[in-house]
């Protein structure tokens, strides 16, 4: 395969899974604010926080509120992890590598970009979000849905698989260092309502928080929702999980081609120490100098990776 | 009782006849429609709309930044050729396409023609589109022009005329492609009803035609890949289309790069040889050790890798100079001198402006001819007389006195029409139609072809940027 084609493959399932992740986070940010009665710019600030976007928008407003944050998150082009900028650039590396996906899969993408672009078309009022967010989700399940339904499973699907896994852990540690930060100080009042509000958001920010309680109890402990998005190899947005799968299909292409990178080492020594360490080490060493180190450490497989495949030369 | 609603004066109609009966090859087609419920027809003209839009088939119109992408409007009532039309055609493009070749050969070689005193020399040598780079060299299996797009436009029963030869890299085939896919998908049961000969094994053709003519460099299986300028060049489509349905690579420049003497994907396991180049890049662009310097579409180093014999590049560079509008004013010389016979099909009668006797000429009949550019394509920078305003033409006349040699003329052909599908029922527009060739050690005619038509009542511009539309193309067996 081209280099080129496997870097257009890589962005391509970053960008749609961003653009999920974004629609995610507006949703868990909605919530708050309706669960709330006083002012809610503080839940913004959060939500911006948690998609990185919290210094850009200052860039582009004056003051913080509800209505340009979401709109800002949402279609702004001026940032270019708006879900529309995402699923504008993840439809254009689509019809780049074309060739390298099925028939359904491309399909899958260009209406979800056709539907979004029409619905986004103008700023949306507050009553028409929920809508809209559910389009986000189910273009997205529609792409996931011909993917999975439809590419055979070579190295095609192994780059594009990769691209998500790469994206999903950094927006999973990205959402939790966050939300961490910003409640950390609470911890000692855990237990108050309020509170449960906030950490449902985290959870719902990663479409888990009715699975938390199957596997944990109906309490919301910090320490088991740093649990559950760190270690748990069963929830499917975990770092844990997401390192299985990258070691996995990193390791089917080690295999065809018959060589290794740097990249492989990476990943198998992130995988390692997220299933050998503890949340309570975890916790003890600090969660936020933990998350960081991690997001770095992403960061430079992503590039191993490039770099590795001939991704540009 | 199906007519149609207004008519264009004096214009031969493919479907309907001057006593309102349907001509012989529309007749099973036309009972057919007879049947059908027009709000039916036109909700399936916006199914099919919806079609193309999901599948992504679109271009890209130049100097449009805000609608980078459009449709090519497609309508639904197919352009029927009877076998025995057909038959006729195919042998006079066949034809066509032999001279075509030699005449290739024969000027980057011996210039025969050109002794023989039947083509001025300074036509040929003065010639951009002619790369002195291709003198003495002979690509593999002798072929210039693997890939071919003959325009042929129709004024009568028996009147078919040749427009231009697309030798170079003659676009539309995705559409003539998809064209017959919408159809199929819509109107399953047309195809049980009538006898349409298959277009889409075209992909898998052309395949067959490109490996057959690999370099002699070349050990095993030949590797094929399509060329493009990328992703926002107007045929984009059609590029990563053709790729697809070939299964084969499809590469920019800057996928390529010669090492150790041939050409070279960067793939993720390293770089690998290519053997054929289906290029969708210009002459100029395609090496800037050559060419255009400033080219970054192109492939250093690619002009040697080819002399050496150590890639095949289609079409070859160099064929530009086959179908250039002055050129196109000798082809029955041409064809004649190459093939020992009379054309069987006829050329549109041309004055080349570049002779004062011709301009003189043109220059008083303005009103009645269409002038073109004679390096120009897609209908840009030409004048159509007869629809013309008077402050246009007098402009126009300005260019051509300016720079005489830049123009031909043609008489304004009143091209036959197919009905189109409109509000009120169907109504004629005028149409072409290139029908794609493919030569290796044979030359092979793909039955059909891509049916441009003016969706503007009167029009005589199919050209796609300019608010033309394309028709399925239906060649019958009988």
């Amino acid at each position: 395969m081209l280099g080129r084609t496997a870097n257009g493959l890589y962005w391509m399932f970053r960008y749609i899974e961003r653009a999920e992740n974004g629609a995610r986070l507006i949703d868990a940010g909605l919530r708050m604010s309706l669960t709330r009665s006083e002012s809610t710019e503080g839940d913004w600030d959060g939500v911006l926080q948690s998609a990185g976007v919290r210094e850009l928008y200052d860039e582009v407003h004056d003051t913080l509120t509800s209505g340009d944050a979401i709109d800002f998150l949402l279609r702004d082009r001026a940032n270019s992890s708006s879900v529309m900028s995402c699923i504008e650039a993840g439809r254009h590396n689509a019809r780049m590598v074309r060739t390298a996906l099925t028939r359904e899969t491309w399909e899958a993408t260009n209406e979800c970009w056709i539907e979004m672009k029409a619905m986004l078309a103008k700023r949306a009022r507050p009553a028409d979000l929920p809508e809209i967010i559910d389009t986000i989700k189910r273009c997205a399940g529609l792409i996931r849905g011909a993917f999975h339904g439809t590419m055979l499973r070579n190295e095609i699907f192994n780059f594009s698989r990769i691209g998500t896994f790469i994206e999903r852990a950094d927006n999973t540690a990205r959402i939790l260092d966050v939300k961490y930060y910003v409640l950390l100080p609470a911890v000692s009042a855990v237990g108050s309502s309020m509170d449960n509000v906030q950490w449902e958001s985290i959870l719902r920010s990663v479409s888990a928080h009715r699975a938390y309680g199957w596997v944990y109890d109906a309490e919301l402990r910090p320490a088991n929702i740093a649990d559950f998005l760190i270690s748990n190899g069963r929830m499917p947005r975990s770092l844990a999980y997401c390192y299985e799968k990258i070691v996995s299909n990193l390791g089917y292409l080690a295999r065809e081609y018959g060589e290794r990178h740097a990249a492989h080492e990476t990943a198998e020594e992130t995988l390692a120490s997220l299933r050998s360490q503890s949340i309570s080490d975890i916790m003890d060493r600090g969660l936020h100098e933990y998350l960081e180190e991690f997001i770095s450490h992403n960061n430079r497989l992503g590039q191993e990776i490039t770099d590795g495949y001939r991704f540009y030369h | 009782m199906v007519k149609n609603k207004g008519t264009t004066p004096l214009a031969f109609d493919e479907m309907i006849n001057a006593d309102s009966s349907p001509r012989q090859p529309y007749s099973t087609y036309h009972q057919w429609y007879a049947s059908q419920d027009r709000n039916r027809l036109i909700a399936k003209s916006k199914e099919a709309e919806n079609i193309f839009r999901k599948t992504g088939i679109t271009f890209a119109v130049y100097g449009h930044a805000d609608s980078s992408e459009k449709l090519i409007p497609f309508d639904l009532i197919p352009r029927i050729i009877s076998g025995r039309e057909w038959r006729r055609l195919a042998q006079g493009i066949e034809q066509r396409v032999i001279a075509l070749n030699a005449f290739l050969d024969d000027i980057y070689h011996k210039q025969e023609i050109i002794r023989a005193g039947r083509i001025p020399r300074e036509l040929i040598e003065k010639n951009d589109a002619f790369l002195p780079q291709m003198i003495g060299f002979r690509p593999p299996g002798g072929v210039y022009t693997h890939i071919v797009g003959t325009d042929i436009v129709r004024t009568g029963e028996d009147q078919f005329y040749v427009l231009e030869d697309n030798a170079r890299t003659p676009s539309g085939v995705s559409y003539m492609l998809e064209n017959r896919e919408t159809m199929m998908q819509m109107f399953p049961e047309l195809f049980h009803q009538n006898r349409v000969r298959p277009v889409e094994n075209y992909p898998y053709l052309l395949r067959q035609s490109l490996s057959s003519l690999a370099p002699p460099g070349c050990a095993g299986k030949p590797r094929v890949a399509v060329l493009t300028p990328g992703i926002y060049n107007s045929a984009f489509y059609e590029h990563a289309f053709l790729a697809d349905m070939m299964g084969v690579e499809l590469v920019e420049g800057s996928d390529l790069r010669v090492i150790d003497g041939k050409v070279k994907m960067r793939t993720t396991r390293g770089y690998e040889a290519i053997d054929v180049l289906y290029r969708r890049v210009d002459d100029d662009f395609l090496d800037p050790l050559t060419f255009r310097p400033d080219s970054a579409l192109g492939i250093p180093g690619i002009m040697d890798v080819y002399r050496a014999g150590n890639i095949t590049i289609a079409n070859a560079p160099g064929t530009g100079i086959s179908d250039d509008k002055a050129i196109y004013s000798y082809m029955p010389e041409i064809v004649e001198f190459y093939t020992g016979r009379k054309p069987l099909l006829e050329n549109v009668p041309t004055w080349r402006c570049s002779e004062p006797q011709s301009l003189k000429y043109v220059l008083e009949h303005l009103e009645e001819l269409v002038v073109k550019e004679v390096h120009g394509s897609g209908g840009y920078g030409m004048l159509v007389g007869p629809t013309a305003t008077k402050r246009e033409r007098a402009a126009f006349a300005e260019k051509l006195k300016e720079r005489p040699g830049n123009y031909i003329a043609q008489p304004t052909l009143s091209l036959s029409t197919v009905p189109i599908l409109v509000n009120k029922g169907i109504a004629p527009r005028h149409v072409d139609l290139r029908p794609y060739v493919l030569v290796s050690d044979k030359v092979q005619i793909i039955p059909g072809g891509l049916t441009r038509v003016a969706l503007k009542e009167g029009s005589l511009v199919v050209n796609s940027s300019q608010g033309g539309g394309t028709k399925d193309t239906w060649v019958l067996e009988d």
